[in-house]
């Protein structure tokens, strides 16, 4: 069913059509409303048989999501930011125990300085964690996402990260298509775990395990991965199938048959760089687009074959691995080893910094051009920041970085500081 | 206390059974059929507390929802020693998960076991002190303001002893660990105010909170049975000793309890919604210098360079528990009397 | 569950497969230790193994057991001085147990319900002659009947006893507890011959294969006491004796007893009790040297027999005395003092002890007679082959228990010298000594107080002074026993392991340690409450 609707709610409606049992809701914006939105249908009987329960942390909503699933409930939370951070020791337990949660992590900065905007530094400083991250581009993508995810967490007992764009996606009113509850029914079949927590044949889970197994078990938490990379394009042919939209599967290509250059992606900036990348094609430009969707496990081969045929690509990311560059750039580079392709890495949008068209135009052309460096970073404001790396070289006590910049910047509030 | 002690037996109450009790007066324990939840060969230190706490404690609540348990374990001795890969001591449905989310765990096994409707199912959460008073707080503390139907039981042996006997926030003043060193002016562990879990977890208000020890068994299945014939969060704060970290004899696990019992250090009680309703009463007095003398951990207070007013500051410690709970039978009708009195405070307040 | 996750999922239980029984240094053993009790028993009894019949209420066994060692329970549980109860490691915790009242609760039992000895399973074809029918002639009788020799007593007295019935008074001893108790070893086959005094030991032996002599110590010592003619002085054990017959002695309104022992006090007492208005004992020393048992003592001194401490007497007339008052030396021994009172005096009872008639002894070879009693060997016979005695004849405390305990040594050595053996007493086991016991576990139960007769009855009548427990309190009583040294199934260490390494066997059968588990921590053996585990090392 075709609705305008704010995409927190559309994935709260996408989440109760997948019949959850046991919801665990801590507050953290940009993810709150899809929380607040199933709490209301949890109360209100709408959902029903499911628990929802008002945690007093994120450790505790990933543990409880933790119990819940290992006692055969099929489990959701949802998270951003801090909260993914302050659940990590869980986050790696969850997928350790091959518990097969979904979450919705609404992509935001983190910390400090404390910053609620978007960009990918959450997610993906949990790219080891074992779980699978799964990147929506669009509302509509983020709702189809998450039905396919508790399918395949399901299918391989592996947690999955639904990650969309914090503000940017769950903020966002959009049409979106709702499917029907007998198309979720007939696509997501009751869970059915792998192993149970049942009086009835007791299991022990969560063994402490020494050097003998160790790898082995870490090995096989690799091996479901690489499972998942044929299990994802199935479940989205399926998904295709049943609800008559492409959605998901590992990777997406955007005008690339011909292209010389192609710019990586992955989230809802996509549709900006497509944007561009559409009016430079109108000026004859050969480029084409990459969208990852699936993060983790990372789809090498695919991007592989999409690259094979450019001659050099850049790889736009809203993260960065402070002290190397870019963190999706690694892995693209990975990808393409030999290949003799040219790379480069541009790194944007953190903390929610706009990405905007024309700053995109003049990097694509640049990297046309092959004129870039390595790693780029978009927009950014080269005087504030060697204002402050001349005041720290000679001035000790500098003073905070932050508040030095905004007081750079001119903006007011910093001046009484 | 709720529960009968058995008159005129050569044995009383005190013996784990008797032949001349018939079985359904001797304790769980006695039983030739009980569950052994912690199955032989788990790798406990000879003579630990926990071990014997933990199947004490999960064999009465696996007979209190018969047969129908799970188990979330925090991070810990009792699961370190019970489940090394290969092999599992645990007979029932067991989960470890961290060392600061057992509660939380409990919690969502709680949940699914509502939306599955296996209301016959009961959750227990077990930890250390460690995994309890400390690092599992947090999670403890919600599990029980949310009122999750969980028993959380602590097996509180007053350190890390895991890691290496290290303090936590359960270890008594004086005491040494590896990170309470016997040295400077005030030697082992300081004086803080203390963090009385079984208080504070009386503080939200839950329907049942206990206190036992190993040395008390049949006090310590009554309470774990009372409690799970309630449904809500409960919490029972077991006292087992340490011989590793405590420097104690491994025969001596048991006596350390009494003697912690007996000399007023570890007061036993049980509450209902907050309010204390009963009190195991010291049986046989002692000083606390009777039970300090035996550890090592406290041996700085003896030897050489004795330190008596440490002793003196360990026994008004004591002697406030003494007080506080009516731990003596002199004490008793004060207790009652205050019990009574603020019953009726609440009451009016109630009524106004 | 073969789709299990590989090493983070694990089968329940599956920790059986390590024997942690290889970490153990020392392993726990089960062991029985004597029971002090049993240990001071003269008899040699058993307690804390009929003890442990009381306490489940099986009365009869509890009484087949101790009548293995004893067969005068009903009169044991009246004059015994139970130093059973003195050894008692209750008596540490808060009182002894009232082993003693049990005791005469099994006996009076036995008595009410009937219950009959065995007869012996096999006959020996050999005959024994026993000489005396006081306890120690009864015991040995009872047992060596039992061990299927044919026995005949023969006794000087008219009636049986000996001193159970001429030396103790029927306040203490009702005599048809003693008939019961007589008449139930009679009705195994022992032969009683009445009035028969044994003149010549050799003779009455011929057609006997062996003899064993008790016949007590029934001639009163005599102390020279300068004294008038009219002076009325007669001896403790005839006026004791002479209650057992039509007439009662003439003592007078004021009796005065000489001496301080147990037969001082019977004398002072059965003299109340015939009417005196007063009777005084005199004693040369103070209370704490009187040889008289405390609690008789204060149940004369209840009854208002006056006792004059530190006093001798010096000279008896009619109607009077003369006393010197006597001063204890540093060494407790006392002096005289050159202080003299005069006291009234009816009669003068002297109550200084007893002699043995040895007479039946004269001209049998081989005996060493020493202070007025016979020698005996550690087989209890004396220095002529054949000839066993015990009891008061031979040195040694002379009490009824004793004696009982002298009859049961001699019937079994002289069961063994008629094999042409010799008999062999099994080794004593460690004693379970209080500190071996963990007595936490015992609750708080305080003595049972016997029921006292009344104090004006006890002054008037010769009705039995001290009551019998009823069976509640009898239970009450045998469940305060803590089983010292043995096990009694109380479960704690199959409790109390943390390796589950106790098996438990099921009721009577015990426990067994399971070495494969058991990692030698030893706390069974610290909570075991009556010291029934020891720990010993294991040999690497």
């Amino acid at each position: 069913m075709l609705k305008q609707i704010e995409g927190s709610k559309a994935v709260a409606e996408a989440i109760g059509l997948c019949r959850p049992e046991v919801i665990c809701a801590y507050p953290i914006s940009p993810q709150t409303h899809i929380v607040e939105a199933l709490g209301e249908m949890v109360k209100s009987g709408e959902l029903t048989p499911c628990e929802f329960i008002n945690v007093e942390s994120e450790f505790a909503a990933m543990s409880v999501a933790i119990g819940a699933s290992a006692a055969g409930a099929r489990a959701y939370t949802a998270t951003a930011s801090q909260g993914l951070l302050f659940m990590a020791e869980a986050v790696y337990n969850a997928s350790g125990l091959g518990l097969p949660i979904v979450m919705t992590v609404a992509n935001r900065a983190i910390g400090a300085p404390i910053n609620i905007w978007n960009d990918h530094s959450d997610s993906l400083s949990q790219r080891d964690s074992g779980w699978m991250q799964l990147f929506a581009e669009t509302n509509q993508e983020a709702v189809d996402l998450h039905i396919q995810a508790f399918r395949l967490a399901e299918e391989l007992s592996m947690p999955i990260m639904v990650c969309m764009d914090g503000f940017i996606l769950t903020h966002a009113f959009e049409r979106v298509d709702i499917p029907s509850q007998q198309q979720v029914d007939a696509y997501l079949p009751p869970f059915e775990p792998r192993q149970v927590l049942d009086p009835a044949e007791p299991v022990s889970i969560g063994a402490m395990v020494g050097p003998e197994a160790f790898m082995e078990v870490r090995y096989l938490a690799h091996a479901k991965q690489m499972q998942a990379l044929e299990l994802i394009p199935q479940l989205a042919a399926e998904f295709k199938e049943r609800f008559n939209r492409d959605s998901g599967g590992l990777v997406r290509t955007y005008c690339i048959e011909d292209a010389e250059t192609v710019i990586i992606a992955m989230g809802s900036v996509l549709g900006t760089i497509k944007d561009t990348v559409d009016e430079m094609r109108a000026e004859g430009h050969k480029i084409g687009v990459l969208g990852i969707i699936s993060y983790r496990p990372f789809p090498l081969e695919q991007v592989r074959r999409a690259l094979l045929s450019c001659r050099r690509f850049l790889v736009l990311e809203k993260s960065l691995a402070v002290g190397m560059g870019g963190i999706v750039a690694t892995d693209v580079r990975m990808a393409v080893t030999g290949a003799g392709l040219k790379g480069y890495t541009a790194i944007a949008g953190l903390g929610g910094r706009p990405i905007l068209k024309s700053s995109l135009h003049a990097l694509f052309r640049r990297a046309q051009a092959e004129a870039l460096p390595p790693v780029t970073f978009l927009d950014l404001d080269w005087d504030v920041v060697n204002k402050q790396l001349a005041r720290e070289r000679t001035t000790r006590r500098s003073g905070p970085v932050a508040e030095n910049i905004l007081y750079d910047k001119g903006i007011v509030s910093a001046k009484f500081g | 206390m709720g529960f009968q002690p058995v008159k005129f037996y050569q044995t009383g109450t005190f013996t784990v059974g008797n032949r001349l009790l018939t079985p359904d007066e001797r304790s769980l324990q006695s039983d030739k059929g009980r569950s052994n939840s912690i199955n032989s060969g788990h790798r406990a230190c000879q003579g630990c507390g926990e071990a014997l706490g933990a199947r004490y404690a999960i064999d009465a609540a696996v007979a209190g929802s018969h047969g129908q348990l799970i188990a979330a374990n925090a991070t810990g001795c009792l699961e370190v020693f019970s489940t090394p890969y290969p092999e599992s001591s645990w007979q029932l449905p067991w989960i470890h998960s961290l060392f600061g989310n057992a509660a939380a765990v409990a919690t969502g096994i709680a949940a699914a076991m509502k939306v599955k409707g296996k209301t016959s199912v009961r959750v227990v959460a077990q930890g250390g002190d460690g995994g309890t008073t400390d690092i599992g707080f947090g999670c403890l503390s919600g599990m029980f303001e949310r009122n999750d139907d969980v028993l959380y039981i602590c097996y509180d042996n007053q350190g890390y002893m895991n890691t290496g006997v290290q303090r936590s926030s359960a270890t008594p003043p004086a005491a040494r660990t590896a990170t309470t060193m016997t040295v400077g002016k005030e030697p082992g562990n300081v004086f803080g105010q203390g963090k009385n879990v079984p208080e504070i977890a009386m503080a939200h208000g839950i329907p049942y909170v206990a206190t036992a020890t190993v040395a008390d068994l049949r006090d310590l299945e009554y309470k774990v049975r009372k409690a799970m014939t309630v449904h809500g969060a409960r919490y029972i704060h077991i006292f087992v000793p340490c011989p590793l970290g405590w420097g104690t004899a491994s025969n001596d696990t048991i006596r350390m309890a009494r003697l912690a019992k007996e000399s007023g250090t570890f007061p036993v009680f049980e509450a209902e919604y907050g309010e204390v309703t009963g009190v195991l009463k010291i049986r046989h007095q002692i000083p606390v210098e009777d039970y300090l003398r035996p550890q090592k951990r406290f041996a700085h207070l003896f030897g050489e360079h004795p330190h008596p007013e440490t002793i003196a500051r360990l026994q008004l410690l004591a002697d406030r528990n003494i007080r506080k709970y009516g731990l003596l039978n002199g004490h008793a009708a004060a207790a009652d009397e205050a019990n009574e009195h603020l019953r009726e405070l609440r009451i009016s307040e109630g009524g106004n | 569950m073969s789709n299990r996750p590989f090493a983070i999922t694990l089968k329940p239980g599956t920790s059986l497969s390590n024997l942690t029984g290889t970490w153990r240094n020392e392993r726990p053993v089960y062991v029985d230790r004597l029971p002090p009790c049993n240990n001071a028993c003269p008899a040699g009894e058993n307690i804390q193994g009929w003890l442990f019949h009381a306490e489940s209420g099986d009365y009869q066994q509890a009484w087949r057991v101790l009548v293995e060692n004893n067969p005068l329970p009903a009169v044991m549980g009246r004059v015994c001085y139970h130093p059973c109860e003195t050894a008692c490691n209750r008596g540490l915790l808060d009182e002894s147990v009232g082993i003693n009242s049990v005791e005469r609760f099994l006996g009076d039992e036995a008595i009410k319900r009937g219950w009959k000895f065995d007869r012996p399973a096999l006959v020996s074809g050999k005959r024994v002659l026993v000489v005396g029918a006081g306890p120690s002639g009864l015991s040995a009788a009872y047992h060596l009947a039992r061990m299927g020799h044919q026995v005949e007593i023969q006794e000087a007295g008219p009636f049986a006893g000996g001193m159970m019935r001429f030396g103790i008074p029927k306040y203490r001893l009702p005599r048809e507890v003693l008939d019961a108790e007589v008449q139930r070893i009679l009705d195994m086959g022992v032969v009683l011959k009445l009035n028969t005094k044994v003149e010549n030991i050799e003779q009455s032996m011929q057609g006997f294969d062996a003899a064993f002599l008790a016949v007590g110590a029934h001639i009163a010592k005599r102390a020279y006491i300068p004294a008038g003619d009219a002076a009325h002085i007669v001896d403790a054990v005839s006026v004791l004796r002479s209650m057992e017959g039509e007439d009662k002695p003439m003592l007078g309104r004021r009796v005065v007893v000489y001496g301080g022992g147990n037969t001082a006090i019977d004398v002072a007492r059965t003299a109340k009790r015939l009417g005196a208005q007063e009777a005084i004992i005199v004693y040369r020393r103070s209370r704490e040297k009187m040889p008289a048992h405390d609690f008789e003592v204060e149940e004369a001194l209840q009854e208002g027999v006056l006792i004059k401490w530190l006093s001798t007497i010096k000279h008896a007339d009619e109607g009077s005395l003369t006393v010197e008052k006597m001063l204890l030396d540093e060494k407790g021994v006392p002096q005289a003092t050159g202080e003299f009172e005069t006291m009234e005096a009816d009669s003068l009872v002297l109550a200084l002890g007893q002699d043995v008639d040895l007479s039946l002894l004269n001209g049998v070879s081989g005996l060493e007679i020493k202070d007025g009693t016979v020698q005996v060997a550690v087989n209890m016979m004396t220095g002529h082959a054949g000839i066993f005695a015990g009891g008061d004849m031979v040195p040694s405390e002379r009490t009824v228990t004793v004696a009982v305990g002298h009859g049961k040594k001699a019937a079994r050595h002289i069961d063994a010298w008629l094999k042409g053996t010799a008999h062999q007493p099994e080794a004593k086991h460690e004693i379970a000594s209080f500190d071996k016991l963990n007595p936490w576990y015992y609750s708080d139960a305080d003595k049972t107080v016997r029921p006292m007769l009344d104090t004006i009855r006890r002054q008037t009548t010769f009705d039995e002074v001290q009551g019998g427990l009823d069976e509640n309190t009898a239970l009450f009583e045998a469940r305060r026993c803590l089983s010292c040294g043995n096990c009694f199934e109380c479960d704690n260490c199959y409790g109390v392991c943390p390796d589950n390494a106790v098996i438990k066997l099921g009721p009577g059968k015990g426990f067994e340690f399971n070495y494969d588990y058991c990692k030698g921590c030893g706390i069974c053996m610290t909570e075991c409450p009556c010291g029934a585990i020891k720990m010993v090392p294991e040999e690497t």
